[in-house]
């Protein structure tokens, strides 16, 4: 049978493609775009009508960067919870990072999540480590977790500090034709740091991590990946100076692609307040200069794409001391809330906003989504980016609940999620 | 007038009016220490928890005594520093201690906010004793009554505070005070202690310990450990007492009638020649005494004393 979302503004930025249309979905696939109204054609056979009046229909958002825990910290999140939480926000399709328990590091792990990732809601594409344990001492077998079926390769959590382990690694990662995604911090510079050095870490007496921590290995893995000519991903970009250096890199054609997450776009150092652990991650939220610098870079394009770096903690690693707390809060569902909270204060177009959670994602990993062009997988999210919603521990379908959003009300209400044609999220 | 609080988790958050109240209080406890019978009956029937989660037998056992003065319980805990791993938080012990029905707990702890977040969340009154680098209000109001004491009070005061500024939380909790009752601070130490955008809390940086000392009206100077610091700061202790040590020389550079004052244990040769530090200058050993006064201030205004 035959759905039809109809009387919905479809963006669609890969195609180019704003305005209302109405878009038809035969079996997994998307059939065909048309003239509102117009679905139907002369056809006579049943169909499903989804109404999306008022709503803007998108292709279903990617997040290049979720932590599922699946194996080894179950009780955090699974690939099945994570995938509930992905679609109530909207998303589609989830790239997971390796630092799983085993870690991800071998083809035996990334067939087990893609054997789990059968039953999750929405497409899961696994990320293997490019060192084994991510310990920075031996590389992975990089083919090896290709042919199983990774999407690219990345230490995220971790740092690899031996430039010259990087080095190969960018070269074998050319070779194989993958993206390396780089959480760029340098680890010496990094240590035992809590949150962003600045005036509220000296105020709060936290131990401080300077933005150079972050810059000096953005422009330590710029060069090297030119020097290997491969494609080079930094993950989660937090300071201006990163921004600067990614765009110098642009310029001179390295190849070179960036993220930025929601939490780093919308809040500062200062939010950290009065020690709340939900405002600690990795990098740190930075000062206030550092945030308008990233939403810049994100109107203008140096920043390719937004992630979340969805990090689910439970309040054994939570509800504790500061500076003993684990870093990350969750974020797939309020990703896209957050975003065009931008959008309505005018520093973003909902047209690049939608970009930056589909299509450039989906180019950045080659990956078949990000678009309802005809033929591609019918991954559709319908969402009302005028009615709000209220963010709050009920509604959050995420195992853990690590979220400074919480009691945040947020525009941007997701009434469907569409995976391979079917309908596994609506909205009420 | 009384306490509108009942925690002290800072000097940050303390107005002028509470500080004054504070000092004032200690001063009357203060002969107590002098007497023959050493206890009055102000806190019988309340019982007060020592919470220690970093050793520390001066801070305890003052707090100590002074709840013993006033006549209250005391009970100590000595706990494991971590509470990643035990599968029970930090909240969770607490939680279990305030079953026992507490009037106030004293906490001291190696990570800043503990106090904070512990206040959050219980019914009893909190004195932070110490947490992390952050605050340590009971050691900066006794530094304060001592210099109220001598100076006769902080308007246009110049106070110099040396040493490992991010580290200290003696050094966070004189600057709030000090500042806020209308002294002048500067700071001064190896670049490498100095914390970013220390000067938005109304201090100036020396950027010499010379200049720091010209016409200061007191010196206060910090504990350095070179060998506890986890992450090298600094290169030798020779080094430091060359640069940024105390010594007679540079003590000529303040007040004739400045003094010296330290938060003890000191290392001799190290941030303070011995000289010095046993000069007639020097007010490291007076500090004990003010520190029971002080503390008995505190535990009975957060219980609701007044005067
Ligand atoms: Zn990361």
């Amino acid at each position: 049978m035959k759905t039809i979302i109809a009387g919905g503004r479809v963006i669609d930025a890969a195609q180019k493609l704003d305005g209302p249309h109405d878009v038809v979905i035969s079996g997994k696939v998307i059939e065909k775009i048309t003239a509102p109204g117009r679905g139907r054609g002369g056809s006579k056979e049943k169909f499903r009508l989804i109404d999306a009046k008022d709503c803007v229909v998108s292709p279903g958002l990617i997040d290049m960067h979720v932590h599922l825990r699946e194996p080894g910290y179950e009780g955090k999140e699974t690939i099945y919870t994570g995938s509930q939480a992905a679609v109530a926000g909207g998303f589609t399709s989830i790239v997971c990072m390796a630092n799983t328990n085993p870690v991800n590091d071998n083809q035996a792990v990334t067939g087990y999540i893609l054997g789990r990732a059968k039953e999750a809601l929405c497409n899961v594409y696994p990320v293997g480590a490019t060192t084994i344990g991510l310990a920075d001492q031996n590389m992975a077998d990089l083919g090896e977790l290709k042919a199983a079926g990774v999407v690219a390769y990345s230490d995220d959590g971790c740092c690899v500090m031996n430039a010259e382990m990087q080095r190969r690694i960018f070269e074998m990662a050319g070779q194989y034709d993958m993206p390396v995604l780089v959480h760029a911090e340098d680890a010496n510079l990094a240590a035992d740091g809590a949150m962003h050095e600045g005036f509220t870490s000296t105020e709060l007496a936290l131990t401080g991590i300077p933005a150079a921590a972050e810059e000096v290995m953005v422009a330590r893995d710029i060069l090297l990946a030119r020097l290997a000519g491969s494609r080079l991903h930094i993950q989660h970009v937090s300071t201006a100076g990163a921004v600067e250096l990614i765009r110098w890199a642009k310029k001179r054609k390295i190849r070179v692609t960036c993220e930025v997450t929601p939490h780093h776009f919308t809040l500062i150092d200062e939010d950290v307040g009065d020690y709340s652990t939900t405002c600690k991650v990795s990098p740190p939220l930075r000062s206030a200069a550092d945030r308008t610098a990233l939403q810049k870079a994100m109107a203008d394009g140096v920043i390719d794409a937004i992630a979340t770096d969805h990090a689910p903690h439970g309040i054994l690693l939570k509800q504790i001391e500061f500076d003993q707390a684990a870093n990350g809060m969750i974020g797939l569902e309020t990703a896209l809330g957050l975003t065009l909270l931008l959008v309505r204060t005018k520093k973003l177009s909902l047209h690049r906003a939608l970009e930056m959670l589909t299509v450039k994602p989906a180019e950045i990993l080659r990956l078949n989504a990000g678009s309802l062009a005809p033929g591609r997988p019918a991954d559709v999210c319908v969402f009302n980016p005028d009615h709000t919603f209220v963010y709050n521990e009920e509604v959050i379908r995420s195992k853990s609940k690590n979220s400074p959003f919480v009691g945040w009300e947020l525009p941007g209400k997701v009434y469907f999620t569409l995976v391979d044609g079917r309908v596994v999220y609506t909205g009420s | 007038m009384k306490l509108n609080r009942k925690d002290i988790l800072g000097l940050k958050d303390l107005s002028v009016e509470e500080i004054n109240l504070i000092l004032d209080t200690a001063d009357s406890f203060r002969d107590i220490a002098t007497r023959k019978r050493k206890k009055v009956p102000t806190l019988q029937g309340n019982t007060v928890v020592n919470l220690f989660y970093e050793k520390s037998t001066r801070t305890r056992t003052s707090f100590e005594i002074a709840a013993k003065r006033l006549s209250a319980d005391t009970v100590n805990f000595v706990a494991a520093e971590s509470s990643v791993g035990k599968g029970e938080t930090f909240i969770d012990t607490v939680k279990n201690i305030e079953a026992m029905h507490p009037d106030v707990i004293v906490v001291r702890h190696s990570s800043a906010g503990a106090p904070h977040m512990l206040a959050k969340m219980i019914k009893p009154g909190v004195i932070n004793a110490g947490d992390g680098a952050h605050e340590h209000p009971s050691q900066a109001l006794l530094d304060m009554s001592m210099i109220r004491d001598e100076k006769g009070g902080f308007a246009g005061l110049e106070v110099a505070i040396i040493g490992d500024i991010a580290h200290s939380r003696v050094a966070r909790s004189n600057i709030y005070g000090l500042t806020r009752m209308g002294a002048k601070v500067r700071v001064s130490g190896p670049a490498t202690m100095i914390p970013p955008g220390i000067e938005r809390l109304g201090v100036t940086v020396a950027p010499t310990i010379e200049e720091a000392l010209r016409g200061v009206d007191v010196i206060m100077m910090l504990r350095i450990q070179l060998e506890r610091q986890a992450r090298p700061l600094f290169s030798s202790t020779r080094e430091y007492s060359r640069f940024f040590g105390l010594n007679e020389q540079r003590v000529r550079l303040a007040r004739p009638d400045a003094f010296i004052m330290h938060p003890g244990p000191i290392n001799r040769g190290v941030e303070i020649d011995s000289a010095v530090a046993d000069s007639e200058r020097s007010r490291i050993l007076n500090q004990v005494t003010n520190g029971v006064a002080v503390r008995m201030a505190l535990l009975y205004l957060v219980t609701g004393g007044g005067n």
